[in-house]
């Protein structure tokens, strides 16, 4: 057995992996479901609502941490399930299947693991799990854990579609560029894809929120668990943007390499005008939260539409547009 | 007003209900269509048609970066193209509706950065705004007592010791029961946002203009060929608006080899190039030569000028006489590569010195194989067994209309074909360095091999290559490089950076001790205020602590 195909073996062990977590994240989001109701039946009971849970949490002002914060804001207190505790261990267990994949890969071709559209599709998700891992050591996001484990499954399930064998860089792909510019503008989606989540996220609690009161409780009830729409929109805004100043960064190494490589910096081509297009649209999803009348759900919309021009970009574009950057898609 | 009035942080207008507005005048009417253009709202909608009006331009061929795909748009939809064409759907990034939305949008972001900036300097100058009354309803409110000892004055001049070191702007402020210090920081938010924003004004600017002062040309050179950095030496030229040819810069470009390197190792990948270097000579005008490379990727860099790798190909040597023996024709003629493994289509057009005009139409296989059908093609893109074949031609090559025709094409409607595929005589076929007849006893015709002494079989270097340069000058890019980097420098400190206000009070109580009162405000974007708070109330109890030791042996009463 080679190296490649101790690559491929160690991917589909990861994808395996990977399925399981979202398995247990999805019973996780259920069991919170089930601790919602148990906890409104008590609350009924002593009459104590809502109220006496946020009440409580108003008390800890003091701690500065922002996981702390992020716990307590929450309508209803939720611990750490046990199917939550697995679906993160096997996470971290199928980010190091991948991580082993995708080294293996680089070392079999002998260059960086990024050179065509399969590769970019291994490591792009890798670097999806990495920041959402990086996050949680910071933040409690692992409700996001269907999230993060579902897209990248997909993403993986569909790079299948495109498998070439290790072939060396044309000369094309012979720069230290490649190896920049590739690698930022996959970080920049891994931040985009949080942002995302955590926007739609806030959208729906957003929804929730508003029916307070109303008796129409709505049927997500494991929303009330996560944090409050104000916190996950801070949240989304603080990923997006790192999202962004990364994204601005590709964008200029991009066209530096672009002048190396044809002869001129910026010529609309079809992916220059879709790496443009996103930077535009999350240009204005951050005017979009410093303008009145914006901040909340409509700045979450276009975070939103922004990430999905982000996959556009990368599914669609690479495929089936004509351009320049077409030679290294496939 | 530094910000625009829908801006988050500005204070809410107070609307207008009930009251009866004077009717505007022509100055109102431009007053009030001004804050509109320079409010938020204006600039997040023109930011957001901006990235929808970017679109067609991908769905669209564009003339500037794809123009033959115009040229087969107009062919597959003859009806749709002429509609397009007048909305400027193949021009989209220079047409009159894109431009006119970033236009509005960098007017829109001058008239908003201008009184922004007006507005900052004067706050860089400013003292920090005097304590609020009541810090009770501020974000991170906290008391403390201040330890049995200190006095309210000391407890502040501490506070303020704290705050300088971590590089806060200060103020003191005094009433007869309270003393408080008021600080400021993070002045580099706005710098960054407003150098953000001006920097993009920059590059615009410089985009705009200054691909007027540059030039774009080509040139084919063969191996050993030399090119004169002239205005006629180039194969096209496309000069910027400003640019004046006598700037050119004379020097000459020898292409002393092109070397190709084939994957042989890696059968999934076999025959894939894995290196294109072009080895060339340099000779400034009045100076000494100096060799150089030209790799894709990595251009040469010369007298002002660029010079790129574009493209590579094969040019054979052709040589054409009469029946007399008399050259008529000898050159190596550059063959476009029609796909992976160099198979190559050439034109050699003859219009003198034979009884006719003639035209050749070349395929050159540089590994020739032969299908099952009996058709010629390429396995391998090097040269292991090299072979010309050559449809001959004759009649009217159409020089003589006084129309430009181009050396890579060859209109054989008008000619009689002598030695074709469906012709009598089947086209000539020739191994490097071998001779073939021409038909109808018009003379014979060579290809010439350019390493006549190698060994027997080894073609490797019979037949010469060709490279395709593009060769640039811009004077401006430095300009934006420049501006790109202050972009990012900006962007970063302007959302990186905190700006907040922390306030630190100490009042003195009825029985003789100190409250400490500590609270803060953030101006933008802020997670770790709460923290900061917390922070400085630590280290202001850190330093009163350890000033109250110095100081307690002297006062043993």
């Amino acid at each position: 057995m080679n190296l490649n195909e101790l690559s491929i073996l160690s991917l589909y062990s990861a994808m395996a992996v990977y399925a399981v977590a979202f398995i247990a994240f999805s019973i996780d989001l259920a069991k919170r479901s089930s601790a919602v109701d148990a906890a409104d039946t008590e609350s009924a009971k002593t009459e104590a609502g809502e109220a006496a849970a946020v009440g409580s949490a108003g008390g800890t002002s003091t701690l500065t941490r922002i996981s702390a914060r992020m716990a307590n804001d929450a309508a209803t207190p939720y611990g750490r399930s046990a199917s939550l505790r697995v679906g993160v261990s096997l996470t971290v267990l199928a980010w190091a299947l991948q991580l082993v994949a995708t080294v293996l890969r680089g070392i079999a071709a002998d260059r960086v693991p990024w050179a065509n559209m399969y590769e970019f599709a291994m490591t792009g998700t890798l670097l999806i799990v990495t920041v959402f891992l990086f996050l949680l050591t910071r933040i409690d996001l692992r409700f996001l854990g269907t999230f993060v484990t579902g897209l990248v499954l997909i993403l993986l399930g569909i790079a299948q579609q495109y498998y070439v064998e290790v072939a060396p860089l044309p000369p094309a792909l012979q720069s230290v560029w490649l190896v920049i510019h590739v690698f930022v503008a996959s970080l920049a989606t891994g931040f985009f894809a949080l942002g995302f989540a955590l926007s739609f996220v806030q959208l729906l609690q957003f929804r929730r929120e508003d029916r307070v009161g109303t008796d129409k409780p709505g049927r997500l009830k494991f929303l009330k668990t996560l944090p409050a729409a104000v916190t996950l929109e801070n949240l989304a805004y603080r990923t997006n943007i790192i999202g962004f100043i990364l994204w601005t960064f590709t964008l200029m190494a991009g066209s530096i390499w672009a002048e190396r490589a044809w002869g001129r910096y910026w010529g609309w081509d079809t992916k220059e005008v879709w790496t443009f297009i996103i930077w535009v649209i999350y240009a204005g999803y951050i005017h979009a939260r410093a303008t009145r009348g914006w901040r909340g759900s409509r700045s979450a919309w276009l975070a939103i539409i922004g990430f999905a021009a982000v996959m556009f970009n990368f599914g669609v574009v690479n495929v089936f547009f004509k351009g320049l950057h077409a030679y290294s898609g496939l | 007003m530094s910000r625009p009035s829908d801006h988050i942080d500005s204070a809410p207008v107070p609307s207008g209900d009930g009251i009866t507005q004077p009717k505007l005048g022509f100055v109102g009417t431009l007053r009030w269509f001004w804050r509109q253009l320079t409010s938020m709202r204006t600039a997040l909608f023109l930011l957001l048609l901006l990235a929808i009006a970017a679109v067609p331009g991908s769905l669209v061929p564009q003339r500037s970066s794809d123009p033959n795909g115009v040229t087969q748009y107009f062919t597959d939809n003859p009806d749709l193209a002429p509609v397009l064409d007048t909305i400027q759907a193949f021009d989209v990034y220079s047409s009159a509706w894109f431009s006119s939305i970033y236009l509005l949008l960098f007017v829109s972001l001058i008239g908003c950065v201008i009184p922004r900036t007006k507005h900052h300097l004067q706050a860089l100058r400013a003292k920090p705004p005097k304590t609020p009354a009541r810090l009770g309803r501020l974000a991170g409110f906290m008391s403390r007592t201040a330890p049995a000892g200190t006095d309210a004055a000391t407890a502040v001049a501490a506070a303020r010791t704290v705050l300088k070191q971590g590089r806060y702007r200060v103020a003191l402020f005094e009433s007869p029961t309270e003393f408080s210090v008021s600080a400021e920081r993070g002045y580099l938010r706005e710098t960054g946002n407003l150098v953000f924003h001006s920097a993009l004004v920059g590059l615009l600017l410089v985009v705009g203009f200054g691909s007027g002062f540059g030039f774009t040309g080509q040139r084919v050179l063969v191996e050993g060929q030399t090119f004169v950095n002239t205005l006629l030496a180039y194969d096209s030229f496309n000069p910027g608006r400003f640019f004046d040819d006598t700037e050119l810069d004379p020097y000459t470009l020898t292409l002393d080899d092109f070397d190709v390197s084939y994957e042989t190792a890696n059968l999934e990948a076999f025959g894939q190039p894995v290196d294109f270097t072009a080895g060339v000579t340099v000779t400034p005008r009045g100076g000494d030569a100096k060799a150089g490379a030209v790799r894709v990727n990595d251009p040469l860099r010369t007298g002002g000028t660029s010079v790129y790798l574009l493209g590579n190909g094969y040019a054979p040597t052709i040589t054409v006489k009469d029946p007399e023996g008399t050259v008529v024709f000898t050159d190596s003629v550059p063959f476009l590569p029609q796909d992976a493994n160099l198979t190559s289509l050439g034109i050699v057009k003859v219009p003198d010195g034979l009884e006719e005009q003639v035209g050749l139409v070349g395929f050159f296989y540089p590994t020739q194989d032969e299908s099952s059908t009996g058709s010629y093609f390429s396995s391998f893109p090097d040269l292991e067994y090299p072979v010309l074949t050559l449809n001959v031609y004759a009649g009217d090559l159409g020089l003589d209309d006084g129309v430009p025709t181009s050396v890579y094409s060859l209109d054989t409607d008008t000619m009689e074909p002598l030695a074709t595929r469906t012709s009598d005589i089947q086209p000539l076929e020739l191994k490097p360095g071998e001779t073939q007849e021409l038909p109808n006893g018009l003379g014979s015709v060579t290809f010439e091999n350019a390493t006549p002494d190698a060994a027997d079989g080894d073609y490797s270097g019979s037949v010469p290559r060709f490279a395709s340069f593009d060769i640039h000058h811009d004077p401006t890019q430095g300009w934006v490089l420049l501006f790109a980097v202050l972009v990012l420098g900006g962007l970063l400190t302007s959302l990186f950076v905190p700006r907040r206000r922390l306030w630190v009070k100490a009042i003195e109580q009825a029985d003789g001790s100190v409250l400490l009162e500590y609270a803060g405000l953030a101006r933008g974007e802020d997670p770790a205020l709460e923290s900061a708070v917390t922070t400085l109330a630590d280290r202001h109890a850190a330093l009163l602590k350890r000033s109250a030791r110095v100081v307690s042996p002297v006062e043993p009463a």
